[in-house]
């Protein structure tokens, strides 16, 4: 059995996620409820992230495999100050596979070293989230027909927002033009801004929403959280620059879709919803193709 | 030898590590182990010296150091330069240079990061060498030379 953790989305080759992306496709098309009939996954959640786990168990039991793990570390043996490392090796012997989530950041890098199965990593504090890259890419390559010369709007929270970072990385090969907009505050980081023009991408920042929006092949929205701000009149004043509402969507490209990562707060008014260019429910729907992917890959089931 | 480096014993076979700066010499020793080695060891500190200001030397008889344990003081002493003694006289001079990664030495600065958290070595690799910065491995974050805090 091939052994590969996905741990980060730089992890793969561009050829190994244009292949996921693939067989994420395959198993949406036809569903194979016995993939992973006899396997045992173990989720372990560190931290509670209920979104994240049911798309993971959903994904496993939807192939016909078993769910064992836990949700909330207080009722675990890490709340008795057990080691990751003891937690990990301990926990390898009773599955196939390990998907985890922890708050801090490298503890998957970190299981994925010493555990005896694969690891797939399911948010390690503010650093990596790849299934949520490879779920976003998915949910293009269905809307657009395509991953190359995308023309994507990100807004919102630029800085801190972990899900924008990985795919800006990750969709770099495929020469896209990326529009930024947010507050001069969560503006994208500058290491990101370096690599975008090491790699020769088009790339323009904006503070505000405009009628450039029209040229959007993806709306990639994000949510502003308020502790990023440590003046709240500034936070105040400026949140509503970011909210995408009904009425400027008028102008935009007809095939043009809106996602995001989810949750919302307010970022999103209620009146895009019923637009069919609003995507993000079927976004998450997308989460279980992609993690179904990743899970009979890194298992060497699907190659 | 320069005249500082006479202030302290000569030895008969063995390294000089010279140029290390005066207020890390203590770092140095605890990065090369040199507190639990049987070997005759000599420090001289807060000489004079027109590169640093005060530097500091050790001297350490009969004990020649592998390229990639003696690197690893680039961290601290990037200037640092070492002479191989064989019987009093210098056999070869080498300057220090930094690995490619470094495990151990140094933590990583981010309090959210693993490595902070578990009973585990640090791993990075070193993204610039002058001066000189380190990227974990795990959590992904660079240390910088005013964060480095040797272990």
């Amino acid at each position: 059995m091939e052994r590969k953790s996905l741990i980060s989305i730089t992890d793969f080759s561009t050829e190994e996620i244009v292949r996921i992306l693939e067989i994420a496709n395959e198993l949406e098309n036809n569903p194979q409820p016995h993939l992973l009939d006899g396997k045992v996954v173990a989720t372990l959640f560190f931290e509670p992230s209920t979104r994240t786990r049911l798309s993971f168990e959903s994904a496993i039991n939807r192939m016909g495999g078993r769910v064992i793990g836990f949700s909330d570390p207080n009722i675990s043996s890490v709340s008795k100050g057990e080691t990751l490392k003891d937690t990990i090796r301990i926990v390898s012997n009773y599955c196939d596979l390990i998907v985890m989530r922890h708050p801090l950041e490298g503890s998957s890098r970190y299981a994925s070293e010493v555990a005896t199965v694969p690891v797939i990593n399911a948010g390690d504090g503010a650093n990596q989230h790849p299934t949520q890259t490879l779920l976003d890419m998915y949910s293009i390559k269905k809307t657009q027909g395509r991953l190359d010369n995308i023309n994507i709007f990100m807004v919102g929270d630029l800085k801190y927002g972990r899900t924008v970072h990985s795919l800006v990385q990750a969709m770099s090969p495929f020469n896209p033009t990326f529009n930024f907009i947010s507050h001069p505050k969560l503006r994208m980081p500058q290491e990101y801004l370096d690599f975008l023009d090491e790699k020769k991408v088009k790339y323009y920042q904006h503070e505000q929403f405009t009628d450039i929006i029209s040229e959007a092949d993806i709306i990639y929205m994000t949510r502003v959280q308020r502790e990023r701000f440590q003046d709240l009149m500034e936070y105040e004043k400026t949140k509503d620059l970011y909210i995408l509402h009904n009425s400027m969507l008028e102008t935009t490209k007809p095939t043009m879709k809106i996602l995001h990562p989810l949750p919302r707060v307010n970022e999103i008014s209620q009146d895009v919803d019923p637009n069919p260019k609003a995507y993000y429910f079927e976004q998450a729907l997308n989460g279980v193709f992609a993690r179904q992917a990743v899970i009979s890959y890194v298992l060497g089931l699907k190659k | 030898m320069d005249k500082s480096e006479l202030k302290v014993n000569a030895i008969k076979d063995g390294t000089v590590i010279d140029h290390i700066p005066a207020q890390d010499l203590f770092k140095v020793v605890k990065i090369l182990k040199l507190e639990s080695v049987e070997n005759q060891v000599t420090f001289g500190t807060n000489l004079d010296s027109k590169k640093l200001g005060k530097k500091a030397i050790i001297k350490i008889s009969d004990r020649f150091f592998e390229d990639s344990e003696i690197d690893k003081i680039a961290l601290l002493a990037p200037n640092a330069n070492l002479n191989i003694i064989k019987n009093y006289e210098v056999a070869e001079k080498r300057t220090v240079e930094l690995p490619e990664k470094i495990k151990g030495i140094c933590k990583c600065m981010n309090p959210k990061c693993i490595t902070n958290a578990e009973p585990m070595p640090t791993k990075f690799t070193v993204v610039s060498k002058t001066p000189p910065a380190l990227k974990c491995d795990y959590c992904g974050k660079v240390t910088d030379q005013e964060h480095f805090v040797i272990i």
